[in-house]
């Protein structure tokens, strides 16, 4: 115990480098985000006003707060581009993360069942593609979903369809993308729940008469739920902010809110507005983001 | 008696098509990357033809060399840090701002990547930075040095705590104890982490397009305006030669973690 103590010293001292690059890194720039976000936008370089610059003397400084407005939050509520924006970010998350569950669930059920070798392996298969490029992954999917593509010829040939079917540039497309790309991190904690629970606990309720059915849906799904927690709000809370999916393969009649992010920021050059949407973007996961946190930390720290 | 350990018949079925639904797309576009027509309907034959055209065309080397300088940098980088914070965060039980800590450290892992990206563009900026090399790697450091924390914290919380007290008992000074008894225990998932931290730099599009100035795109961002103009053979080309980058990192992790389930209960490579 008393070396346990001895340890936690510089243990702490550990802390110091990692500490101060996160607060340099991760935790100033969101200042630096709110502070823009309150800011209007100006053809400059940088393309927002005012600029704090902490030589021009305290009545510079002053007026420059002064300045600062919510105008841009305003904005974003009274335009109907961005309130749709938002919504149609939680609802593509939302079916997405719906049909990631029913997906991954018997995948993960089913790893749980192989015998204890070749878990290890099913294990390594489902992970590799999480290590393969996203871009790539999605790119992949463009070739199969395209007008001449793959998918559309083995279609034809089979006599299902009787002409090119449009794949690309629709929300079938897009959740096709968001599944594919999203499964491991579905997968992998269920399957890490599923492959911790005792198989004692489904045979006595099959030997007590459960028909295989009830057995799933009283023991071994509450067993757990600690598992899709974890892989819901790992797939919900990124999928909200998604860019490089819905932009590749959605249609763009309708946009989720990291599109509008992006062409405020790149097209448009609104960087005040860009900031805005972050902003807003940030309080609608902010809980969502609090519960994972303390998932994790539960999960890594009472070991 | 092993009734529930068996397999239904619909575990199997769901297993063989799950694996099939993450391979297969990947695995057409490997086999099309050596298609010698230009359609994708019609097989031309194999063929090194785009290969070619890759190593042909300049702007997509530099962009991959760019790519690889960073992944490099920034995954080393992430490594020093990232342990350095599991280590903390496993081994100090409390002190000042742990929570804001390991809040901070846990964040990024499922934060949007348009927010990070842009914030940490809107410091650079405030900050007068130039932007290329150096704005890239520090962003993907940040991004991935949590990852690194994440496999060596959950490596270092199922390692026997009595083997580095044993030392410490017998007149070991801590730093020492943990250089000697510690450190190489928990290498390999120390060297998964910096795979893993390579990788996720080697892919980012968001957080780099943010980032970086005119005149240095890294490769996932040339491939993203190619790809916006649609499919283009050379593509498939590329990115079978990153897959294949890839695979040779993943053989080497997947040694790594070998040796260190050997040693113990193996570390989870998430």
């Amino acid at each position: 115990m008393s070396a346990r103590r001895i340890f936690a010293r510089p243990a702490r001292f550990a802390a110091i480098a990692p500490y101060v690059w996160m607060v340099l890194f991760f935790l100033v720039p969101f200042g630096f985000v709110l502070k823009i976000s309150l800011s209007q936008t100006v053809i400059a370089q940088p393309p927002y006003e005012p600029v704090f610059d902490l030589t021009a003397g305290w009545a510079a400084i002053q007026a420059a707060f002064a300045a600062l407005s919510i105008d841009n939050f305003r904005l974003l509520a009274s335009d109907d581009l961005y309130v749709l924006a938002y919504l149609r970010s939680l609802t593509v998350a939302a079916t997405a993360t719906a049909l990631l569950l029913l997906i991954g669930y018997p995948i993960a059920y089913g790893m749980a069942r192989l015998p204890k070798r070749w878990q290890a392996v099913a294990m390594v298969l489902v992970i590799v593609p999480f290590w393969t490029s996203f871009l790539i992954r999605i790119y992949a999917w463009i070739n199969i979903l395209q007008h001449d593509g793959v998918l559309n010829q083995i279609l034809l040939r089979l006599h299902l369809v009787s002409q090119p079917v449009v794949w690309l540039s629709t929300d079938t497309a897009m959740y096709i993308g968001i599944v594919y790309s999203y499964l491991p991190f579905m997968i992998l904690p269920l399957y890490a729940t599923l492959a911790k629970m005792e198989p004692t606990l489904e045979e006595a309720a099959s030997d007590l008469g459960a028909p295989p059915w009830q057995v799933f849906w009283l023991v071994t799904f509450p067993l757990s739920l600690p598992g899709v927690g974890a892989g819901v709000l790992l797939c919900f809370i990124p999928i909200v902010g998604e860019f490089v999916i819905p932009d590749l393969l959605a249609g763009s009649n309708a946009l989720m809110i990291g599109q509008t992010l992006w062409l405020e920021f790149f097209t448009n050059k609104d960087w005040p507005v860009a900031s805005a949407a972050a902003i807003v973007l940030l309080v609608v996961l902010l809980l969502p983001l609090l519960l994972y946190e303390r998932l994790q930390r539960r999960q890594l720290e009472e070991r | 008696m092993r009734k529930f350990s068996r397999l239904s018949r619909f575990n199997v079925a769901s297993l063989a098509l799950g694996l099939a639904f993450l391979y297969l797309p990947i695995l057409i576009l490997v086999i099309y990357s050596f298609n010698a027509s230009r359609l994708v309907t019609v097989w031309g034959g194999w063929s090194l033809r785009w290969y070619h055209e890759f190593f042909a065309d300049r702007a997509m080397i530099e962009a991959s060399w760019m790519s690889l300088r960073v992944a490099v940098s920034s995954a080393t980088l992430a490594t020093v840090l990232g342990t350095l914070a599991a280590v903390a965060l496993s081994r100090a039980e409390r002190f000042r701002g742990r929570t804001l800590f390991s809040g901070m450290l846990y964040a990024p892992l499922v934060m949007p990547e348009v927010i990070t990206g842009l914030s940490l563009l809107l410091l650079f900026v405030a900050l007068n930075a130039e932007r290329g090399f150096w704005t890239v790697t520090i962003a993907h450091t940040t991004l991935t040095m949590c990852f690194v924390a994440v496999v060596v914290q959950s490596r270092l919380g199922s390692l026997d705590r009595s083997l580095e007290e044993a030392a410490m008992d017998l007149g070991c000074a801590p730093v020492r104890a943990f250089v000697l008894v510690t450190l190489p225990l928990i290498a390999p998932a120390i060297v998964a982490g910096w795979m893993l931290a390579f990788t996720l730099s080697l892919d980012d599009l968001v957080i780099a397009s943010f980032t970086t100035g005119p005149g240095s795109a890294t490769l996932p961002i040339r491939i993203y305006s190619e790809v916006r103009l649609g499919v283009k053979p050379e593509i498939n080309a590329i990115c079978t030669l990153v897959i294949a980058l890839i695979a040779v990192v993943i053989v080497i992790a997947s040694l790594a973690s070998k040796l260190s389930s050997s040693q113990g209960e193996s570390a989870a490579p998430l």
